[in-house]
């Protein structure tokens, strides 16, 4: 896991994710930027995935439990891809604010699977 | 039963408003605990068989308050009430023996401390569940379309 594309994720899950909650609150119905950020979030956890698969081998190892950290990023990698088919079924403003709130669990994991994977025993 | 009777009834079969949030985030806090008591089982469970079994029982009842959240009768409806009740008394007990006797539950839980470790979202989340199936209940529309011995 490398660090500073940890802090770039948590840089546009956190963002992203408050932008969906207040356009969905605001009565949007989710578009093209709503679905496009939640997209993004997607994208940058496959990168992560491949990251985590990759830094192994060049001599980057997880200080803590490698299980819990995989179980993290692949909920995490759940987690847009089921909002996001929400989004397209259930077209109302409460989809927006899912797909915000997916994006902020994300975040929260993301900074997690960084604790397990930088912090030594946590 | 005549057809406005149908299209009255309607609705209340469907989970609306802000419900389908309350869905999404108990499928959320659902994976949260299922995800945390797999590990803790693969991994450690000699270490606190109490606790992750524990761990386990609370990620199966979000599980199924999840699904009751989403299904919309009479007996789910009940199966709900149970879930949630059981979430909260869960979350009210461990909470409180874990700050009282901290040794009991050296192992994290979903619950402990009030569900710290997840925002205190496993504190709130029941007390909204509560509200809103308060809000929507079910048993008494649809439970008088559909009698209990027929749903």
């Amino acid at each position: 896991m490398i660090e500073w594309f940890t802090w770039l994720q948590l840089a546009i899950a956190v963002p992203g994710g408050l932008l969906c909650v207040i356009l969905g609150l605001a009565g949007r119905k989710p578009t093209d930027l709503s679905m496009g950020a939640t997209a993004l979030v997607e994208l940058l956890l496959i990168v992560q995935l491949a990251a985590a698969i990759a830094a192994p081998l060049a001599g980057n190892h997880a200080t803590g439990n490698l299980l819990e950290f995989y179980t993290y990023l692949i909920s995490a990698i759940a987690l847009p891809v089921v909002a996001g088919f929400w989004a397209l079924v259930e077209r109302s403003r409460w989809s927006t604010v899912i797909l915000g709130v997916s994006s902020l669990s994300v975040a929260v994991m993301v900074y997690r699977m960084n604790q397990i994977w930088n912090v030594q025993g946590s | 039963m005549t057809k406005s009777e149908t299209t009255e009834s309607a609705p209340s079969r469907r989970v609306s408003g802000i419900g389908r949030l309350l869905i999404a985030v108990y499928g959320v806090l659902a994976l949260a605990a299922t995800g945390r008591s797999f590990v803790q089982i693969a991994s450690e469970f000699v270490d606190a068989p109490l606790a992750y079994s524990l761990s386990a029982l609370a990620a199966v009842v979000y599980i199924v308050a999840t699904v009751a959240l989403i299904k919309r009768s009479p007996r789910w409806y009940r199966i709900a009430w149970i879930t949630i009740s059981f979430e909260l008394l869960g979350v009210l007990v461990v909470g409180t023996l874990s700050l009282v006797d901290p040794a009991l539950f050296q192992h994290k839980t979903v619950w402990s401390v009030f569900g710290r470790g997840y925002g205190f979202v496993p504190l709130v989340l029941p007390l909204l569940g509560m509200w809103w199936l308060r809000r929507h209940p079910v048993s008494v529309v649809a439970g008088r379309a559909l009698p209990e011995g027929r749903a």
